[in-house]
């Protein structure tokens, strides 16, 4: 299934709606959205996970350039992971780095 | 390119030159490997005698290159080839290098410009990603060097820096310690099922965990395929063979299919190092799995032979290793090589220590010589990045040097002592004339490491190579035949003793003295100075069925069966109550030998030896009898307070009643551990020690071990 990146941005978060399979040719798009968001300074990124069906190598590693471009400031939320891709994140030691809901509900 | 990216206006990070739609500039010779560069990939390469080389790019897993890219003669400088390439995809690429250059094996040169060769500085290798999935063996290239990142986050993680004397080192394989389904971990068999037994690591009391091989390897390197069904009975288990010194083995990742080996190693270190356990990689550079003649060129063999590989002056591989090739670890390339590999580990994945598998080899000149001033070895010792590292010997190889107690050292280096194995198994199953060399091992090895101090020597009774420690108490003989070898395979030097009986039994009698056995073993190694190391497994009593070389079966024969901590729970209570009892004290954990004198005016002596009677052993060769006693006031030179402890060994058939030293007056001896007591008695909590009845006098059963706390007695 093809991968979509959408942005929305509220006055206390961006989120990103991703959704299909996340592989190194769809990385670059996630990117781009990353970096979007980032031009907003939003004190939250919220990526909302649940239509996401894959996640490779290449998702994970735009995970922690969102974390790296973000700030250790701002939080970031990872939703409603399906669970091949929260075991991705789990297994390489990245659920550290951001906070694992099935719904959205700012801490 | 955003505005503050930091590339713009730097002409290093724009193409000069043009090859086939891609585009390159001349790349930097260090480091070697390939590196991520702002807008591309820099690659180098050395080879000494290359006419010419190639770049050859992959989509990931593709059968067919993507592209051949020759470098430009103006890209080479000395014998490195180095090129930048713009505009690759660091998820997707694959790449190796063809290398054109003589094939003259009598001079040493085995150039093939037919065959793609990876790099051996890759960080990632492709093509075995998931364990025991049988490759295409049609693909023209089957380990392929792939870029890792540098983007872990550590949050803060730094390694432990234990003192060497307090280690309790914990031997064990990645995959077997939890790939048997009662291991009932998620992810069966890897690094993250490792970390999920965290916990019981830590709760066994091992504070050092050795992992076996984990450098990429290739499981299926000599495996014996059935030829109607397609089954493989043999692989390559252990993976001493290694196939890049610079990437985790991927099959050891539940994360290799997807590329993420690396970060799953890294999270199974950070979150040891969390557990306050070290860790220490076995690691092999006496030889690679290219083998000898015969074998397949993957790498070092079609780069440059002639300087990886120690050969005869006709052309030849020497075989000090016993598997076919030889690397030739003292030419100085090769030399920067084990030294960057092994820094790359230290800094990139906050490794502990290493553990060098045959490491005489590295000692020896590039005509095997042995060297009396080994610069790698020297390098390693003194390697400013390795400063805290600790570095393990398995100080012999397979070409006859035996050097443990003579390892050229350099004040830095620790030995797998090899003796200590030797004596006190020959003491264990009653042998003559062993109490003054075991009585010698047991205080830290003085003879071999008087200079160096006990934490030179690595103590051990059992390890990966031979019985494990329910074997040995099990088997006079090894068991070999399921390896397909005749049984002609593994070691015949085991000191072992069945107690009665070959294999399994239901005698009652001779499986109380077996396990009587296996605890007076373990008494031994903790009570020991120097630094204990365990086999995994040997606290649940685990057999490998009187195999003492499995270094080819994937089966439960390798495998941890959990099913044993509930079945031999009373084993795990005593290993796990004496683990807790050896870091209690730091009286067992001296970083000097003992003197025999009484330097802090307590009235006893450091160390003082004993045998049925007080201060009084007996030497003698038909003596089975051994005690010691450990003033507590002298622990760590006196700089550490601790209780005084006397541990005594009967390893004769009968009773034997042991005098007792007398305590200064408001002490008494308080029992922690007694073999010849079945379970619960056999062992107390420590510190909860209970008070002995008769102070001047014990009885020790058959085959038995005892160790006695002095402290004064608890108010009633």
């Amino acid at each position: 299934m093809a991968f979509d990146a959408t942005l929305e941005t509220t006055p206390d978060a961006a989120i990103i709606t991703l959704s299909g399979e996340l592989d190194a040719s769809a990385a670059p798009k996630f990117r781009t959205a990353i970096e979007q968001a980032a031009e907003s300074s939003p004190a939250r990124l919220v990526l909302m996970m649940q239509n996401l069906d894959y996640m490779a190598s290449a998702g994970l590693r735009a995970l922690v350039f969102a974390k790296q471009k973000m700030g250790s400031s701002v939080e970031l939320y990872v939703i409603g992971a399906q669970e091949a891709v929260a075991e991705t994140i789990e297994l390489t030691g990245f659920q550290h780095s951001v906070t694992m809901q099935s719904e959205y509900q700012p801490v | 390119m955003t505005a503050t990216d930091p590339g713009v206006g730097r002409i290093d990070f724009y193409p000069t030159h043009q090859h086939a739609g891609y585009k390159m500039r001349a790349g930097k010779p260090f480091p070697f490997g390939a590196t991520l560069v702002p807008n591309g990939v820099n690659f180098s390469i050395y080879s000494s005698s290359a006419t010419a080389c190639t770049l050859v790019i992959f989509d990931k897993g593709a059968l067919t290159p993507r592209a051949e890219i020759p470098f430009p003669p103006e890209f080479k400088l000395g014998d490195v080839y180095s090129m930048i390439v713009f505009d690759l995809d660091p998820e997707t690429l694959e790449y190796g290098y063809r290398m054109d250059g003589p094939w003259d094996p009598e001079a040493g040169l085995r150039f093939d410009a037919s065959k793609i060769l990876m790099d051996p500085y890759a960080r990632v290798i492709g093509g075995r990603d998931v364990w025991g999935v049988v490759p295409n063996w049609d693909n023209p290239f089957q380990h392929r060097s792939r870029l890792a990142f540098d983007d872990f986050d550590w949050e803060g993680d730094v390694p432990l820096q234990i003192p060497t004397e307090d280690l309790i080192v914990y031997e064990t394989h990645v995959r077997g310690f939890t790939k048997d389904p009662s291991s009932g971990v998620h992810f069966p068999g890897t690094f993250a099922g490792l970390r999920e037994k965290i916990p019981y690591l830590k709760e066994l009391g091992v504070n050092c965990i050795e992992l076996m091989p984990i450098y990429e390897f290739d499981e299926f390197e000599h495996a014996h395929v059935d030829p109607d069904t397609g089954t493989v009975t043999h692989h390559n288990y252990w993976g001493y063979s290694t196939v890049g010194f610079f990437a985790p083995k991927a099959g050891y990742a539940a994360t290799g299919a997807l590329g993420m080996q690396v970060d799953e190693l890294k999270t199974l270190v950070k979150e040891l190092h969390l557990a306050g356990i070290e860790v220490v990689l076995d690691v092999v550079f006496n030889h690679t799995a290219e083998g000898d003649h015969r074998g397949p060129a993957i790498s070092l063999r079609g780069l440059d032979n002639k300087t990886y590989y120690m050969l005869t002056p006709e052309g030849y591989y020497f075989n000090f290793s016993g598997t076919g090739n030889t690397l030739n670890c003292n030419h100085p390339v090769v030399r920067n090589m084990v030294l960057d590999c092994l820094r790359y580990w230290a800094a990139e994945y906050h490794i502990d220590g290493f553990r060098f598998d045959l490491a005489s080899i590295l000692g020896r000149a590039s005509d095997g010589t042995p060297l009396s001033n080994p610069p790698l070895l020297e390098a390693l010792a003194h390697d400013p990045i390795l400063a805290k590292c600790k570095l393990i010997a398995e100080a012999w190889d397979a070409g006859g040097l035996y050097q443990v107690g003579s390892f050229p050292a350099y004040n830095r280096w620790a030995e797998w002592n090899g003796k200590f194995r030797d004596v006190t198994r020959r003491f264990l199953k009653g042998d003559e004339g062993t109490v003054p060399e075991l009585a010698t091992r047991l205080a830290g090895s003085p003879d071999m490491y008087s200079g160096r101090g006990p934490t030179a020597s690595i103590n051990f009774i059992t390890a990966h190579d031979g019985f494990t420690l329910a074997d040995m108490v099990s088997y006079n003989d090894k068991h070999n035949e399921a390896n397909g070898e005749n049984n002609g395979d593994g070691a015949n030097d085991n000191n072992s003793w069945n107690g009665g009986v070959e294999g399994p039994t239901d005698d009652p009698e001779i499986l109380a003295l077996r396990g009587r056995q296996i605890r007076n073993a373990a008494v031994m190694l903790l009570t020991s100075q120097g630094v204990p190391m365990l086999m995994a497994g040997d606290e649940l009593g685990r057999t490998q069925q009187g195999n003492n070389n499995t270094y080819c079966h994937d089966t439960p024969l390798n495998w941890i069966d959990w099913t044993l901590a509930d079945k031999n729970a009373d084993l795990l209570r005593f290993f796990s109550h004496l683990l807790h009892f050896r870091h209690a004290h730091p009286v067992l954990r001296n970083r000097w030998h003992h003197s025999g004198y009484d330097y802090v005016g307590s009235g006893l002596p450091d160390l003082s030896w004993h045998g049925q009677q007080a201060w009084r052993p007996d030497w003698s060769p038909s003596s089975r009898t051994l005690a010691f006693m450990l003033d507590g006031k002298h622990a760590r030179g006196g700089s550490q307070p601790d209780q005084t402890l006397y541990v005594a060994f009967n390893t004769s058939w009968e009773t034997r009643g042991f005098e007792l030293p007398t305590l200064p007056d408001d002490e008494r001896w308080h029992v922690f551990a007694n073999t010849s007591m079945p379970s619960p008695e056999d062992i107390c909590t420590p510190g909860e020690e209970w008070l002995l009845e008769e102070q001047a006098y014990v009885l020790l059963g058959p085959r038995s071990s005892l160790i006695l706390v002095g402290k004064p007695p608890s108010p009633a």
